[in-house]
């Protein structure tokens, strides 16, 4: 805790009542869902869309967007954490776990950097990814995933920093070692874990 | 190429940023009815990229704390200082307090400089587009470049609402690189361009797409407008970088 006080400052966007303890340090309650992206959104069809599983493991997969949608998906209840500050609590998503999609590819590494559409980048931990802790989602709110949110398909990976969350997903490169992506080339954390608030390089 | 970032001095520059001091405001600039100019003088200074961004933390009497990110519009070459220029939002708490509290003299929690994508490293040609307060970040590119290199080529277009929402307004006027265009309201007797940004403006840019890199920073809705401007211009993807000002305050 700070010693140092802001002088007359009182605070006027403080959680709702009730949900302070789900906003991680530094946060704050957003109920919005605000567009951050640094780049041009790309324009991705679903009818070229495909989803990949590889690099180092035993067999490669992937699927269509058709093969896709006879995935079986879930509902994702979820907080999201953006590095820039807002939390939006209590929101959904809808897809497929990441344990669906590595079930049949024996990763043979222990990290993986999400690629997307348009050329972003991403680098998790292979045990951020696994026992429900990462999806491939497609839906939000009940409705297809809207393109400037990352449809058709983004990664979620609500325990980390949103932009761990790759919008535009088209897959995962299993890899034996730990790559930083785009945004943990310039400046921001390996790893991204909100209630740490691993927000930069030093964190 | 130079280095168009002076060399860093190892006495004064901390291992790495980011870690949190109490910076002082020195100065105080009103810039538009909205927005305002803090100097901060800080106790741990380092040399920042045209277009990073420092965190401010604010803390209430019970422990209470917000964060937010703040454009840097100063060039680095302002040694020990740093410019944030803030637009008040009225429903945000950070942004009124720097408006309806802060004083020359005031101390500020910071910690800096922070990210490395949306900046200018000296490229050239550099296309700059900036809606409202989104030409802060821009600005920080504007001033090195007038102060280090002068004579490359780098153009500004700037979207503002009405003639009194021109931050940095004397400043721009007193170089070549500007291209206003007014959306609401143009100031009595304006010749140049009214309404949203738009092709010709770009054309008129005279900035090259095949060799020019292009920054893009403002709301969602104006990046995604400008961007699709740039793609159609033909700037290659990889040549546009934005920043969007999300909801903050």
């Amino acid at each position: 805790m700070s010693e140092f006080f802001s002088r007359g400052f009182g605070g006027r966007r403080r959680p709702p009542e009730g949900k302070a303890d789900r906003i991680p340090p530094g946060q704050y309650y957003e109920a919005g869902f605000p567009v951050l992206t640094a780049g041009p959104t790309p324009t991705v069809e679903t009818g070229s869309w495909s989803f990949s599983v590889d690099g180092v493991v035993g067999a490669a997969r992937s699927w269509s967007w058709d093969e896709f949608q006879a995935l079986p998906a879930e509902e994702v209840p979820c907080d999201i954490h953006c590095v820039t500050k807002w939390t939006k609590l209590d929101t959904s998503f809808r897809g497929v776990s990441v344990d669906t999609l590595l079930a049949d590819v024996e990763p043979l590494g222990g990290y993986a950097t999400a690629f997307s559409y348009g050329g972003y980048t991403t680098n998790l931990a292979l045990e951020d990814l696994t026992d429900g802790k990462a999806w491939v989602v497609t839906e939000w709110e009940g409705e297809p995933l809207p393109s400037e949110h990352g449809g058709p398909a983004r990664l979620l990976v609500p325990h980390l920093y949103f932009w761990k969350s790759a919008k535009w997903v088209a897959g995962l490169r299993l890899m034996d070692h730990d790559e930083p992506g785009f945004w943990e080339s310039n400046g921001y954390h390996m790893h991204g874990d909100p209630w740490r608030e691993e927000r930069y390089w030093n964190d | 190429m130079e280095r168009l970032t002076p060399e860093p001095a190892a006495a004064v520059v901390p291992k790495a940023p980011g870690r949190w001091q109490i910076a002082t405001v020195t100065a105080i600039a009103v810039e538009t009815p909205t927005v305002k100019s803090f100097t901060l003088a800080l106790p741990i200074w380092m040399p920042h990229l045209p277009g990073q961004h420092y965190d401010v933390r604010l803390t209430a009497p019970d422990g209470y704390q917000a964060q937010r990110s703040y454009s840097i519009a100063s060039s680095p070459l302002t040694s020990g200082e740093i410019q944030l220029t803030i637009d008040r939002l009225d429903d945000g708490e950070v942004s009124p307090w720097f408006h309806d509290v802060v004083e020359v003299g005031d101390k500020v929690e910071v910690r800096g400089p922070f990210a490395a994508y949306f900046v200018w490293s000296g490229e050239q040609p550099a296309l700059l587009l900036g809606g409202g307060s989104g030409v802060v970040p821009l600005m920080a590119m504007l001033r090195h470049k007038r102060l280090t290199a002068p004579e490359l080529e780098m153009r500004l277009i700037y979207s503002v609402r009405l003639a009194t929402d021109v931050i940095y307004a004397a400043e721009l006027a007193a170089g070549e690189e500007t291209q206003l265009t007014y959306t609401r309201v143009p100031p009595p007797g304006w010749e140049g361009h009214s309404g949203r940004v738009d092709a010709a403006m770009i054309a008129a840019s005279g900035v090259d797409p095949a060799r020019g890199t292009a920054f893009a920073c403002g709301s969602n809705g104006f990046v995604e407008s400008a961007s699709r401007l740039l793609l159609d211009a033909g700037f290659a993807p990889e040549r546009i970088k934005t920043e969007r000002y999300g909801p903050t305050g």
